[in-house]
């Protein structure tokens, strides 16, 4: 459905979106993730035709963004980052106008009734847009990117700047919309792409970083084989002990606690539990464990390493 | 496109823009007409008419200011762009939302010949003529005012590089007189838009001045979408 190949940008000598390529199949949502400034909006400007990519092809349906633009566009709804709203307009006037340009041939009245009721924006379609509030504003631009039920639906940060009851429903909104529609989802937000998304593709530094399904990614991110425990006595000894309990790589102290109070991590094999031979091995020896708990990167964590190697790695490169 | 022109009307009529031009449009029209049609008795537009090119530069930066700056700074381009119309469409659009406009602000000529067929029968020919150079002269001069709204995001600049714009072409004609060297001088005439537009305003509709007004407009309108094609390259 879309298929991005190899997009490149560049403004000047700074590479903002480097050679970026993901597919998103028909009824999929795409999750798009990645830290501040990484060429998020970038590359959904370039998908929507809005910036032009300095090399690579983006095809939307079989429809070249460059070179069938007029086709490529009138099967995408785009939500930009800033909701493109005409502020001295009323909601159902500029919906009106964006139906219009959209050239959409639909029943005008019923349908930009549908799409109102939809997002909840019935009660306010009298009202200027300058004076709603953010989250009708965001929502005004939702409306407008479903208009004429484009196949393809870019949605760049649905729901910042929201309340988290709005985040819920567009959140919930957004899920509804991808059983019909193939959706890319912008977020720095790590917590709803996973709750939304079929898929996600982590992007930073305008690299790509990592391209999975959402649980692929939790189980690869997430797993841990490495356990952090505090344990009062002789350092030495409590080393010695520990290393000794079968399928223990490595033991290394991480900090002192207190008098005779340490904290230790211990990498372990994968996939083994060691903390019930731990626990007889520590008490064997008489050797109290105060605190035992396995060491689970959270998904964030995981994300943050994800994007931050790169950034060192780029440095290096640079260097 | 036609939403386009839809849309942009509904902005000008919303906000006091389309009112305050008029109503300049209209006290300035009233009182050239009153002063040399209905105080010398006389049924001639012409000079009428001449003293308008000066009231339709200082005009025209005003109605097309913020027609792409304030997209821009908006970010409601983001909107046009995306959607499926082309961008020469999207300016043809902004173009004759600015000329319908201004074309209503000239409505008034209309009334004056109406008032002056009361005293005399009168030479609807001339007036008619008048009329079309006027407005021309005014749509080739919205399409550089536009051309000039898309190079910025503040509307400020767009308007005082419109008024600086829009003096050069009133003061072209002294500058060529005062050049000494011939060809320069003959130069300057030619794109002179005070010469073109004389002829209009005593009655002589000429294919020339006609093509060359065509020219200007066509030029900058190819110039805008240039303008806003190279924002997506750069």
């Amino acid at each position: 459905m879309i298929e991005v190949k190899n997009i490149t940008k560049c403004y000047g000598d700074k590479v903002a979106v480097d050679n970026v390529s993901f597919t998103a199949p028909s009824g999929e949502i795409l999750g798009f993730l990645g830290p501040n400034g990484a060429g998020k909006s970038t590359t959904m400007n370039i998908i929507t035709g809005y910036l032009s990519s300095s090399s690579g092809t983006v095809t939307i349906d079989g429809c070249e963004i460059l070179e069938d633009p007029k086709q490529a566009k009138s099967k995408i709804g785009y939500l930009p980052e800033i909701p493109p709203l005409y502020m001295d307009m009323t909601v159902q006037k500029y919906l009106e106008f964006m139906f219009d340009l959209k050239k959409v041939k639909m029943d005008k009245e019923e349908h930009i009734e549908e799409v109102c009721r939809l997002v909840k924006i019935s009660t306010v379609t009298h009202r200027l847009i300058k004076n709603l509030s953010k989250g009708y504003k965001q929502r005004v631009g939702l409306a407008q990117a479903l208009l004429g039920n484009p196949p393809v639906l870019i949605l760049d940060e649905p729901t910042v700047g929201l309340d988290p009851k709005q985040i819920i429903e567009i959140r919930n909104l957004v899920k509804s919309l991808g059983k019909k529609h193939t959706v890319i989802l912008s977020s720095h937000i790590l917590s709803e792409v996973q709750a939304i998304c079929d898929r996600v593709v982590i992007i930073s530094n305008g690299k790509v970083v990592a391209d999975e399904t959402t649980e692929g990614l939790s189980q690869k991110l997430g797993k841990s084989n490495r356990l952090i425990v505090e344990a009062e006595g002789n350092k030495t000894k409590i080393i010695d002990t520990i290393s000794c309990i079968p399928d223990v790589k490595s033991v290394k102290t991480e900090k002192e606690l207190g008098d005779n109070v340490f904290e230790f991590s211990v990498d372990i094999e994968e996939d083994v539990d060691i903390r019930r031979k731990l626990f007889y091995a520590m008490a064997a020896e008489d050797l109290p464990i105060l605190t035992m708990r396995s060491d689970n990167i959270s998904l964030e964590e995981a994300f943050l390493r994800l994007t931050n190697d790169t950034q060192y790695s780029n440095k290096r490169r640079q260097q | 496109m036609g939403a386009i022109i839809k849309r942009e009307l509904y902005s000008y009529f919303c906000s006091p823009v389309a009112y305050v031009v008029m109503a300049i449009f209209f006290f300035f029209s009233g009182l050239f007409f009153t002063i040399i049609c209905l105080s010398n008795d006389s049924s001639n537009l012409t000079y009428v008419f001449t003293n308008m090119f000066l009231v339709t530069i200082l005009l025209t930066p005003i109605l097309c200011m913020k027609l792409w700056s304030d997209e821009k700074r908006l970010k409601t381009d983001q909107a046009l762009l995306t959607s499926p119309v082309s961008i020469l469409g999207i300016v043809l659009g902004k173009l004759f939302a600015a000329c319908i406009l201004y074309l209503v602000c000239m409505a008034i000529y209309l009334v004056f010949g109406f008032v002056l067929s009361f005293f005399v029968t009168p030479n609807w020919a001339v007036i008619l003529c008048n009329f079309f150079g006027l407005f021309i002269l005014g749509s080739t001069m919205i399409s550089i005012d536009l051309f000039l709204s898309s190079l910025t995001e503040s509307q400020m600049i767009a308007a005082i590089t419109g008024f600086a714009v829009g003096l050069s072409v009133y003061l072209i004609d002294n500058v060529a007189k005062a050049v000494p060297v011939q060809i320069i001088s003959t130069a300057l005439q030619k794109i002179s838009f005070m010469t073109h537009y004389q002829n209009f305003t005593v009655g002589l509709l000429s294919f020339a001045d006609v093509v060359f007004f065509l020219s200007v407009i066509t030029l900058f309108v190819f110039l805008t979408v240039r303008v806003i094609e190279k924002k997506r390259w750069s």
